[in-house]
């Protein structure tokens, strides 16, 4: 192919940067501060090399180094107890965590956020999204096997939500489903407040045998270490350290920063390349490359191995043949791997490339020097300590305080607010308010975005959109499968940042466990807006710690995450949104639980009590109320409703089962009803005189640990006896009327299921075609 | 009647993922002769009457704004041509 | 490739010994999605799977080929077209057309590869909504003489998955009414025309009922609990793909209906 000869660039050496200790460098045009740049200058005892300002700028921006959130991060790995180690394989700071499955079978996922791309150019952004979580799983030596995507987007009916809406969803389908990978579920929040921020968070999930466990890290002296994949460009140069590190601001488009332009089938084939090395055991080490490109690849793979790394930077197959150094460290282009390979390991490595069409180079290899040297032509541009790199960034102890509004937010209670007159109490009145509910914006069905994503290759999807987890088989033998689910409230955590990080948890570990699987492990997505705010700051940091202290409560551990800062326009930041993934265990997928009812007959049961809690509901958020308290925290509570419901998915006990969360006991009635067509007739008279509330609020409270179960006749008095057991409150609701074709609920006016259905299912539709 | 043709090319920095495969493709099938292969997309915009300036620069922004993505294509070329 | 890189074990299916003698190949290209799918179906069925990769020179001693989904060549260029010549595809036409009529199944990408390479008339282009789609959808069985749909009923309706991007089947006039003169329209959309398919047409096959090819995914609706969505769980829609593979079967070991 190309055959151009290498440019010749003014090389600014090692040697040449000794000399010449008083030469200009554009340190704060790549965002660094003085006293970063003062802490490069005593780390290298000397000036950097343009090619060492490169690296460093890139790996200690906030992206890559969490220089604000890493102080706050320690809780995760400290607050761990022996239960929550006990199935940890591999914990956080490699590219993903990694959590034994049993039977030989291990399991590694993780979410992060593609946020500033995504809204430049949303179709790219987001599919870029997907392809960089894809390569962290395969780099743990697994294969992926699904996927999940968390958005927020503005108001629904702002026309830049709809560029963001067709782009990401364009962008997640067009990329996601030509790897190969089920889409199993996700999130569609909208809210002005991420108007000028979208989130769009990725997640994916890969399987493996234990001894197929890889690590990022380059040991064994004379090792070779290769670069494969698509070729390096000009993609997202200083995207990681620009575009993360500080807001977007519009005013500077010279800030707007090359777009990285993914190439689904490039990965495609990366993929089932790398699980071929994989099995012939062909590499000792593996990194992908993401944000901060070859540098972060070099500098982590060298600092977690035995040695140093000598690498001849000229070797790097361009796509742009007029890359400088600095650009070739920096570049983003997708779709590359790096890896470490025995010599003796060599030829079959070539094999498997050629195998796939994969092209490829051989850099250099792993030494014994400790340092990470650089070559240009052969001579010195970058001569580092790959620790000070990779691993020894800045870390800001940043100021944070509880803000002054703060109180006056909790004190502005909806019930009894102006938003609260008028609310909802004749029958007639119920039923319009309803069916307004689950057509609302993020009430509403969301299949107008799930049905543009593949949910049935691979053959494995047990259960996806719309019910509560996304469950996969892993082991077609046993039937061994994952459930995954995904949750945050941004409106809850900016009312109180501590209880809403654990109530995002609390959602996340009831849906896995409503599925019937078993809890196992947590990834966090941090959306936040900009460290440097005070008033961010501490929504940052009493999140992770209502987060760390609530997983160890619920026994569960946090493998892996990402944090995304700077989500604000000008000084307004996005509600505080730290998006949650639970990862639980089904020992056979077939016991899976799904969230509809379907047999006539069948009793209808609420698990849980419910108080008054229409603070930061969806309802409130329905009548543009934002103000008071969201809703307790019971985590003991919580664990005990998700034991019954995975005792009672394994012993079959239940046949439907579906968690109450955002639009409370009517959202989830209706929600169970649509999902297979089929009705019910309901009476809400015992709990409303058990928990001394109305029947607006039995209906819209937004009440935790909650949820509603579909149990067969003939395992009532079984189901009920382990409910009493356990102490936890159960009340018969109704039965299932398969017949009837409506929701019939007692002082409500009859819904029936076809006008349900078409106001739940219209909403997305009416906004984007 | 008179058409104008835009076309539209990605940007020669970013990676053209069609383009790629497309190159790749060729070999194969002996054509051996060609080292890149870059795809674009032409535009023809049917006018009802004469091209008046008005008419092509009004073109000439629709191929800006909306036909292409200036974030990673460009315009390279607006021109009439006669039906 | 020895294998094809699954996920686990294959499934355990009850021998059928007559069947499993009948070995189906089942292609992948780079960017095939649905290859391990398509040959867990074959094994449901009671089959032998035998992976054949595009670059292979000889098909072996295969009795029957899929062409499973996906996006071979990331359809770049246009769906099919690039996977079209592939060494194997040469010899997959010539045993196609061949005396022996090997039989051949294209889904979805598989099809647009058979039609790329006129194994089968008309093409695909975009959804008529231009977006992705992804649904359970119903077809209706037209013709159960070919050698995929011995096992149905004709007018007989299933259920299977539905995913894709360009699945609007097109033809001139002529050739569909040629392909409807010669009961040559396989399977048509009911209730939905998902993609602006004309006559709604799903699949379609060559004028000997060897080639078939459909948009559906027939592979994804073999097993209980994996497949599109049913009121009645078990036994109901989950498994009305796994007749494909059963014809073919039928037909190899020589029980010609």
């Amino acid at each position: 192919m190309s055959t151009e000869t290498t440019k010749k660039f003014n090389i600014d050496t090692v040697a040449n940067a000794e000399k010449t200790p008083d030469t200009e460098l554009p340190w704060a045009g790549l965002g660094l501060k003085q006293n970063e740049f003062d802490d490069i200058l005593k780390v290298l005892g000397r000036r950097p090399t343009g090619a060492e300002l490169a690296m460093y700028s890139v790996m200690w921006s906030e992206h890559c180094s969490y220089k604000s959130s890493k102080n706050h991060l320690r809780q995760f790995g400290e607050k761990v107890t022996p239960e929550m180690k006990k199935d940890m394989l591999v914990g956080i700071g490699e590219n993903a965590g990694v959590t034994n499955l049993g039977d030989g079978w291990a399991v590694t996922f993780k979410i992060e956020s593609h946020n500033s791309p995504s809204f430049v150019e949303p179709y790219q952004g987001a599919a870029t999204g997907i392809g960089g979580i894809v390569r962290d799983i395969i780099s743990m030596g697994a294969r992926p096997v699904a996927v999940m995507d968390p958005l927020r987007f503005g108001a629904i009916d702002h026309p830049d939500t709809a560029r963001v809406m067709h782009g990401a969803v364009a962008g997640i389908g067009g990329y996601g489903n030509s790897l190969g990978l089920p889409n199993i579920g996700g999130e569609m929040v909208f809210d002005a407040v991420y108007q000028g921020n979208p989130l769009v968070n990725a997640l994916a999930v890969g399987v493996m045998r234990h001894e197929d466990i890889r690590l990022a890290n380059a040991s064994g002296k004379g090792n070779k270490v290769v670069l494969f994949g698509a070729r390096t460009g000009g993609d997202g140069i200083g995207g990681a350290s620009v575009l993360a590190s500080e807001s977007f601001d519009d005013t500077k488009p010279s800030k707007r920063p090359a777009v990285q332009v993914g190439d689904p089938f490039a990965e495609k084939v990366l993929i089932e390349c790398c699980l071929e090395l994989f099995k012939g055991s062909l590499v000792e080490g593996i990194q992908d490359l993401g944000a901060a490109g070859i540098s972060c690849a070099t500098s982590e793979l060298a600092s977690n191995g035995d040695g140093g790394m000598a690498v001849e930077l000229t070797s790097v197959l361009l796509r742009d043949p007029t890359l400088t150094p600095g650009e070739i460290l920096m570049s983003e282009s997708q779709e590359r791997m790096m890896a470490v390979v025995t010599p003796e390991n060599v030829a079959a490595f070539e094999a498997v490339m050629d195998k796939w069409a994969v092209e490829y180079a051989w850099l250099g290899e792993v030494t014994d020097s400790g340092r990470l040297i650089i070559t240009w032509e052969g001579e010195v541009i970058v001569d580092v300590d790959p620790r000070t790199v990779a691993h020894d960034g800045p870390v800001y102890d940043r100021p944070f305080a509880r803000p002054d509004w703060q109180d006056a937010v909790q004190a502005d209670l909806f019930t009894g607010s102006v938003q609260d007159a008028g609310r909802p109490a004749a029958p007639a009145q119920l039923a319009a308010a309803v069916t307004e509910l689950v057509a609302s914006p993020n009430m509403c069905s969301k299949a107008w975005i799930t049905n543009q994503y593949d949910r049935y290759v691979g053959g494995n999807t047990a259960m996806a959109f719309p019910d509560d987890a996304g469950v996969v088989r892993v082991d077609e033998e046993s039937g061994l499968g994952v459930a995954l689910a995904t949750d945050a409230n941004g409106r809850y955590t900016y009312l109180d940042p501590y209880h809403g990080a654990q109530l995002a948890l609390a959602e996340a570990y009831r849906n896995v466990a409503t599925s019937g699987a078993v809890p196992m492990a947590v990834s966090d997505c941090l959306n936040f807006g900009s460290p440097e705010d005070p008033d961010v700051m501490w929504q940052l940091a009493e999140a992770i710690r209502g987060l760390s202290d609530a997983c160890m409560v619920l026994g569960i551990p946090v493998t892996g995450g990402n944090v995304s800062l700077y989500n604000q326009t000008g000084t307004t930041p996005i509600h505080p949104s730290p998006v949650v993934a639970v990862l639980g265990k089904l020992d056979d997928v077939a016991r899976r639980t799904p969230s509809g009812w379907r047999e006539d007959g069948q009793a209808i049961y609420l698990l849980g009590t419910t108080a008054v809690e229409l603070d930061g509901s969806e309802w409130a958020n329905m009548r543009g109320h934002l103000g008071g308290l969201p809703p307790k925290v019971d985590l003991d509570a919580e664990r005990a409703l998700g034991e019954i419901l995975i005792n009672a998915s394994r012993d079959g006990m239940v046949d439907s089962a579906h968690d109450l969360s955002e639009g409370g006991l009517a959202a989830a009635l209706v929600e169970s009803s649509l999902r297979y067509g089929v009705g019910a007739r309901i009476a809400l008279q015992d709990v409303m005189d058990r928990d001394g509330v109305d029947l607006f609020t039995a209906l819209f409270s937004e009440t935790q640990g909650r949820a509603v179960v579909g149990v067969p006749r003939s395992e009532e008095v079984r189901f009920t006896d382990m409910c009493t057991a356990r102490g936890f409150a159960h009340t018969r609701i109704g039965v299932v009327d398969a017949d009837s074709g409506t929701l019939a609920i007692n002082g409500v006016d009859e819904l029936a299921l076809d006008a349900l259905r078409e106001a739940h299912e219209g909403t997305l539709p009416k906004y984007f075609g | 009647m008179p058409r104008i043709v835009v076309d539209v090319m990605p940007k020669p920095e970013i990676l053209d993922p069609q383009g790629k495969a497309i190159v790749g493709a060729l070999p194969r099938l002996g054509f051996t002769s060609f080292s890149s292969v870059r795809q674009g997309k032409r535009f023809e915009l049917t006018v009802d009457g004469e091209v008046t300036e008005e008419i092509l620069a009004q073109a000439r922004d629709a191929a800006a704004t909306l036909l292409s993505n200036p974030v990673i294509e460009d315009v390279v070329n607006v021109e009439v041509v006669e039906a | 490739m020895t294998e094809l890189p699954l996920i686990g074990e294959a499934v355990a299916v009850a021998a059928v010994p007559r069947l499993a003698g009948a070995r189906i190949g089942v292609v992948t290209f780079p960017g095939t999605l649905d290859d391990r799918d398509a040959a867990r179906a074959v094994r449901l069925a009671g089959g032998t799977a035998v992976p054949l990769w595009h670059a292979d020179t000889a098909l072996g001693d295969v009795d029957a080929v899929v062409i499973p989904g996906g996006f071979s060549y990331g359809d770049y260029l246009r769906a099919g077209a690039i996977a079209r010549f592939a060494p194997l595809m040469s010899k997959i036409i010539d045993a196609a057309n061949s005396d022996a009529k090997l039989p051949v199944l294209g889904i979805c990408n598989g099809f647009q590869i058979l039609t790329e390479s006129h194994l089968l008339p008309g093409s695909m282009i975009k959804n008529d909504h231009l977006k992705f789609l992804c649904r359970d959808q119903v077809l209706r069985v037209e013709n159960s003489n070919t050698a995929w749909t011995l096992d149905y009923q004709a007018g007989q309706e299933i259920t299977v998955p539905l995913k894709n991007q360009d699945g609007q089947y097109l033809a001139d006039e002529k050739t569909l009414d040629a392909l409807e003169a010669e009961n040559r329209v396989v399977f048509r959309y009911v209730g939905f025309n998902p993609n602006g398919s004309r006559r709604d047409i799903a699949g379609i096959s060559n004028a000997a009922g060897n080639v078939v090819g459909l948009m559906p995914h027939p592979e994804h609706a073999v097993e209980t609990g994996f497949g599109p969505e049913s009121l009645d769980g078990i036994g109901g829609a989950d498994t009305d793909g796994l007749g494909f593979f059963t014809s073919v079967l039928t037909k190899i070991v020589g029980g010609d209906k």
